[in-house]
């Protein structure tokens, strides 16, 4: 069976870090899924966004500096800052959200926030 | 000597997402959280990235997993040492997670594609590289996220404080 092949080369590779970054990736989905405090949802989130950085900087490493125009060659670099960014303006709203939340309602607890059902 | 390392971070990163997702108390989460985002800027050293090393240190370890724990401390409620409970369906989202990562990973181990092995690294990969991209190719994305983080600081002091109608 050619998985079990592809695990006994297993080396330091591309196939490695991809792997990493999918353990991560499903950790925080686990967390998002299991955790009740909407703190561990935000944790869980970053978690994910985590885990696609690593993928964009090993697919960097690994495969487009091989053939590409070297003016373009650390833009899995740039995409990864980016992701860095927009995640330090995630998790600042968020956290602001959850504080404002909890001077409502006295609870960070995601089960109790069901002002829009009817 | 790169394996080693390799290893000995990728299952500090993993173990500590680990902890993040299972610990019972919601503070040995967040530092779970600053150790695991630590254990990934090594794996970005290993593969040359060592700007953006830096940058996961400060920004990740240094900024959002400090103010998780600040957040954290504003709104605890009740006993610590069950501050971080799972709901009535974790059992599911374990199903969902694991049957993803069982696809991912026959995706990435099946893909004759990537299985590439290290090549010597010769394109750089420090700031004086990416600021290069940042300010040619990429110089309205970069702008533009230059106004989004002003925003949402400023949306978050607002939503965290509140302001005050003026007349």
């Amino acid at each position: 069976m050619s998985l079990l092949n592809n695990f006994s080369n297993l080396s330091v590779g591309l196939t490695s870090y991809l792997l990493v970054g999918a353990m991560l990736f499903c950790l925080g989905l686990y967390g998002v899924f299991a955790k009740k405090n909407m703190i561990a949802i935000l944790m869980s989130i970053e978690l994910m966004l985590n885990a696609v950085n690593i993928n964009f900087i090993a697919f960097n490493r690994f495969i487009w500096n091989q053939k590409v125009d070297i003016h373009y060659v650390l833009t899995g670099h740039v995409a990864a800052l980016f992701i860095i960014i927009v995640a330090a303006c995630e998790v600042a709203v968020g956290l602001a959200l959850i504080i404002s939340v909890y001077r409502n309602r006295k609870s960070t607890n995601v089960d109790e926030f069901n002002w829009l059902k009817w | 000597m790169g394996t080693v390392v390799f290893f000995v971070f990728a299952i500090l990163a993993v173990a500590s997402a680990w902890g993040v997702v299972t610990s019972k108390n919601i503070m040995h989460s967040a530092l779970y959280l600053a150790l695991s985002f630590s254990g990934v800027a090594v794996l970005y050293v290993l593969m040359n990235a060592d700007y953006l090393a830096a940058v996961q240190l400060l920004i990740y370890t240094g900024g959002i997993a400090i103010m998780v724990v600040f957040a954290i401390m504003l709104t605890l409620r009740g006993e610590i040492s069950d501050s971080n409970p799972e709901n009535g369906v974790w059992g599911w989202g374990a199903i969902i997670s694991v049957l993803m990562f069982l696809m991912i990973a026959l995706v990435v181990l099946t893909n004759t594609d990537w299985r590439v092995l290290p090549t010597p690294w010769t394109s750089g990969g420090s700031a004086s590289d990416i600021s290069l991209l940042l300010l040619t190719k990429f110089m309205i994305p970069f702008e533009a996220v230059a106004i989004l983080l002003t925003m949402a600081l400023v949306g978050a002091v607002v939503l965290a404080k509140g302001v005050k109608v003026s007349k």
